[in-house]
């Protein structure tokens, strides 16, 4: 009798004002000249602009890289975390992502300043070591908690069949636990090509990455072009949630 | 021995995640305007944080001060706006919740900058001026999601009758909402709300595209500014250590106790 | 007279969609009265329940409570109370809120509410648990809070939706002892849900039977045991065997390929009938000479209290039979039934009979599909006839892409030599099929019709 579906109803109008709507922005300055004119030039002149298309390039190297040392990093110490064996207290996990709790740009410069003092100059490796530094605890948790939601029947049977613990871990508990890989390179690949900021003052502005040049365009007014490459990123993401389907939302609630 | 060689792996990372922090507590004792340098033991930049008498006069106060505010505000308005929007994607069927769960997705998915630029133009595009109000308006943005994801499990474990029952046993339905429906989705708004506020706290990107040019400034924009100008405010470092030991000391007691009723009820 | 009705429903419809959940529901109830919707799941009676509650709106007819209507009454504004199937208790609410939560919001003063609240946990033995947390309870005490918490608001009705279902079989028992014994002590009216036709023997004064939406019989639970009206009652309520035979004429049936005596009339004579006959009702023996037929045992399985047998007849036929005696696999019988035993019903349809459209002199359409056969001559393209299948004459396939379209199995009876299925086919429409295989309910089936096995018939009216 109570329609309670309509309560959507307001927060259905508010995401089409502040969530669809600013998206399709993106898209109509992206194709607009300052003028206002319907325009192909913003897009054609990202692919035929050597600066933008290389600080793409980069970008994306970085961001790749950085997911995989994630993935290598955070695999086995999530796989860890979620092994009663080896640890048994909830605090231990806690504390791997107690640092998302600190301003980011916080740490990262006492990160530039630690390697400083060290006497490490600030270049490619610091700038990896800095996203790795940020990003890690986004791959260890969803990694985390589909290997504690994981039926530990599934090791048992396989290895009632005759599996040795590795071909449990790598025929078993890799496969399933994948979906949390997914959601893990979803929270650490387009942010980091995305980052702005952070890349420069890890890199003391010797690397830009595609997130800084989006900023600078808008902040000195050319909304068109940073729209534009807004809008090239929006494409990309598209692409990488298509391939991973519906898998992501996983990542809800209890961080805390 | 693996249990050794493991223990000692999650150590080792926890120690390269913890140094930075450790860095900035560490120099947080010491008077240097410059982050590294040592010039021996001193609580002086505590007692400037507390007295207000900071070197980077009242711009850093206030910085704090508003983004406290805009978190506080930002969280609350999320919570009410996603807790009613759960129950109401929670009653829909078929397409249209699935339609509501994809939208509800893209502020998740979206980095911080697409958010960022696309309600700047949004602003722009409107002619609204920026400033409070539109830094308000895009945290709630990218805030409510995550609320709507933790009040929606809380909805499915719930007994589907006892909202029922609450009007069977003469209940208006807005004495059964407030009576049987808000406590029993207490926590996930509760747990919605920290991660609200957590969130926007945190935020950098979609503030600083939001913020107009009024020179409102919350902790994140004040660094970055802080940062380009070359030389951070030393009296971060005693406030960073603070926030740290806060959330540290909270984290911890959330869980010791989470845990222990869990083990009560096991 | 309509006053000594607590409740009286009146054709009640409703539908979820196209499907008629509810299909023209009358019935009333007496004041003081246990009365119990029973049917299996999906017949509709939770919906009626539900109703009756004021959760659901009906699309027609009428609920009245002591000769009003209250269908456009909101379920809170409803002196009735509900004990709901999972218990619904409030979590977030220790045992005495639980129960005073109604009495609170009917600004009851405190003093009242205490002693209510105490006097019926007492009633249902819950005492001590006042202050204890609902998560701390057993099931069954679980179950004694909302049966307070419903009662302490001395509702004019008490509805009970499935009640007991989510608890152990001893549990359950002691459950129904004491619901008979609070019944009696409050005096008040209870409707009371169930799929389970051995707790609404017990319970009940009235039993409503249900399926599909429709009321099958009332009547009070030896009515409905001694005396179904139809096969889905006899199957769905105790242990039978139903058989197809012939009212040769009045107080004599032919089935199992015998004549009996039996005490029924006024059906005709040589009309088909489906006859009842309850396991216990067989009188077996040793003495095949004084008996009306004869069979050998199959077998034989101790049931606690009596043996179970299965006996092949003379005449080709299996028969369930209870006995407090043995008799071994493989030895001969004498077997009896007394005419009072036999239950003679008449059948609801002797063939199917199908709703069709005339495509051309060689095909019909019907069912959602072209089939062949001969149309005869009187009948033109587009003119709507009936057309009819006898049960035997639908086959059924394995696979469901084998046949001209598909359906499910929905209901099976077994009647002594073969099986009568209720297929429901992938449209939504009925079919009913004789067949010896040994098919399951919820098997997915091809069905195909010989051409010459359809008949055309001229539509009455």
């Amino acid at each position: 009798m109570v329609k309670r579906s309509n309560w959507s109803i307001p927060y259905l109008v508010f995401m089409l004002v502040f969530v669809v709507l600013p998206l399709l922005l993106i898209v109509l300055y992206a194709f607009q000249d300052s003028a206002g004119h319907f325009t192909f030039s913003n897009i054609t002149h990202f692919f035929s602009d050597s600066d933008s298309l290389s600080t793409f390039a980069v970008s994306i190297e970085v961001a790749i890289e950085n997911t995989l040392i994630c993935i290598l990093l955070g695999y086995p110490a999530a796989w860890i975390l979620a092994n009663r064996k080896y640890n048994r207290s909830a605090v231990t996990v806690v504390l791997f992502l107690m640092p998302m709790w600190i301003n980011a740009l916080m740490r990262t410069l006492a990160t530039a300043e630690l390697f400083n003092m060290l006497g490490i100059a600030l270049g490619k490796g610091t700038l990896l070591f800095g996203m790795v530094y940020d990003f890690l605890p986004f791959m260890i948790y969803p990694i985390y908690t589909t290997l504690m939601k994981m039926d530990k029947s599934y090791a048992e049977a396989a290895e009632d069949l005759g599996a040795a613990p590795w071909t449990v871990f790598w025929k078993i508990t890799v496969p399933l636990s994948l979906p949390g890989v997914m959601s893990g390179v979803l929270m650490v690949f387009m942010p980091t090509v995305s980052t702005f900021a952070i890349s420069e003052f890890l890199t003391n502005n010797k690397i830009k990455l595609f997130g800084t040049i989006i900023q600078e365009n808008i902040n000195s007014s050319m909304w068109n072009y940073g729209a534009a490459l807004a809008f090239i990123m929006l494409v990309i993401i598209g692409i990488t949630t298509l391939f991973q389907g519906s898998e992501h939302g996983e990542v809800e609630g209890g961080l805390i | 021995m693996k249990k050794l060689f493991a223990k000692c792996y999650i150590w080792l990372l926890l120690a390269m995640l913890y140094a930075p922090l450790l860095f900035i507590a560490v120099f947080s004792f010491t008077e240097s305007r410059v982050l590294g340098s040592w010039t021996g033991f001193s609580t002086k930049l505590y007692q400037n944080l507390f007295t207000g008498n900071v070197s980077g006069g009242a711009a850093l106060i206030s910085a704090v001060e508003n983004t406290l505010l805009i978190a506080l505000i930002a969280a609350a308005f999320s919570t009410l706006l996603g807790t009613v929007a759960a129950i109401g994607i929670f009653n829909l069927k078929g397409r249209a919740k699935r339609t509501m769960q994809f939208l509800n997705n893209i502020p998740m998915i979206n980095p911080d900058i697409i958010t960022g630029v696309s309600l700047f133009l949004l602003f722009v595009f409107l002619k609204f001026s920026q400033g409070y109000v539109t830094v308000v308006l895009a945290h709630i943005t990218f805030c409510t999601p995550y609320v709507v994801l933790s009040v929606m499990p809380k909805l499915s474990q719930m007994n589907p009758n006892i909202y029922e029952a609450a009007l069977d046993l003469g209940a208006t339905p807005g004495q059964a909402l407030w009576k049987v429906l808000v406590p029993e989705l207490r926590p996930g708004m509760i747990s919605g709300f920290m991660m609200a506020f957590t969130m926007s706290l945190d935020d950098f990107a979609v503030t600083f595209f939001t913020r107009g040019t009024i020179g409102l400034d919350t902790l994140s924009t004040y660094i970055y500014a802080d940062a380009r100008k070359g030389g951070l405010t030393p009296e971060l470092r005693p406030l960073m250590t603070l926030i740290f030991l806060l959330v540290l000391v909270l984290l911890i007691i959330i869980n010791l106790r989470s845990s222990r009723t869990k083990n009560v009820i096991e | 007279m309509t006053k000594d009705y607590i409740i009286d429903i009146q054709h009640l419809s409703k539908s979820f969609g196209d499907v008629k959940v509810l299909d023209d529901i009358n019935f009333y109830v007496r004041r003081g009265e246990f009365i119990t919707l029973l049917g299996p799941s999906g017949c509709g009676k939770t919906t009626l329940l539900r109703q009756i509650a004021g959760f659901i709106a009906p699309d027609e007819g009428r609920i009245l409570l002591e000769g009003k209507d209250i269908s456009g009454i909101p379920p809170h504004k409803r002196p009735l109370n509900t004990v709901f199937q999972r218990y619904a208790l409030f979590p977030h609410l220790d045992v005495f809120d639980n129960v005073a939560f109604g009495l609170k919001l009917h600004k009851i003063p405190a003093k009242e509410i205490e002693q209510r609240v105490k006097k019926m946990l007492k009633m249902v033995s819950m005492t001590d648990y006042e202050d204890r947390s609902v998560d701390s309870l057993s099931g069954g005490q679980q179950q004694r809070v909302a049966i307070a918490r419903a009662l302490v608001n001395y509702p004019k009705v008490l509805l009970l939706d499935e009640p007991l279902a989510a608890l152990d079989l001893k549990m359950r028992k002691d459950m129904q002892l004491e619901l008979k014994e609070i019944h009696r002590k409050m005096g008040i009216t209870f409707i009371y849900v169930t799929h389970d036709q051995e707790e609404a023997l017990t319970l009940s004064d009235t039993i409503v039977v249900m399926n599909e939406g429709r009321i099958q019989q009332i009547g009070t639970p030896t009515d409905i045991y001694n005396e179904p009206v139809n096969s889905f009652v006899a199957d769905f309520i105790g242990e039978s065997t139903i058989l197809n035979g012939t009212m040769i004429c009045d107080r004599k049936v032919e089935f199992m390929g015998h004549e009996f005596e039996c005490v029924d009339e006024g059906f005709g004579e040589n009309v088909p009938v489906d006859v009842v006959v309850r396991p216990e009702d067989v009188v077996i023996s040793s003495d095949v000479e004084g008996s009306q037929f004869s069979g050998v045992v199959e077998s034989c399985i101790f049931k606690g209290v009596h043996y179970e047998m299965f006996v092949d007849t003379d005449k080709g036929y299996e028969l369930m039979v209870q006995d407090y005696d043995s008799f071994e696999p493989g030895s001969k019988v004498g077997l009896s039934i007394n005419p009072d035993d036999i239950q003679v019903m008449r059948k609801e349809r002797t063939c199917n009979t199908i709703e069709a459209t005339v495509e051309d002199q060689e095909h019909v359409s019907m069912l959602g599909c072209t089939w062949e056969c001969s149309v005869p001559a009187e009948f033109k393209s587009g003119d709507e006839v009936l057309a009819e299948v006898a049960f035997d004459k639908v086959d059924l396939l394995d696979n469901q892409e084998d046949g001209k379209l598909g359906g499910e199995v929905h209901f099976l009876l077994y009647k002594g030599d073969h099986y009568h299925l209720t297929i429901l086919t992938d449209d939504g429409d009925h079919l009913w099929v004789d067949t010896d295989d040994i098919w399951d309910k919820g098997d997915l089936v091809g069905i195909d019709i010989l051409p010459s096995d359809i008949k055309i018939k001229r539509k009455n009216g």
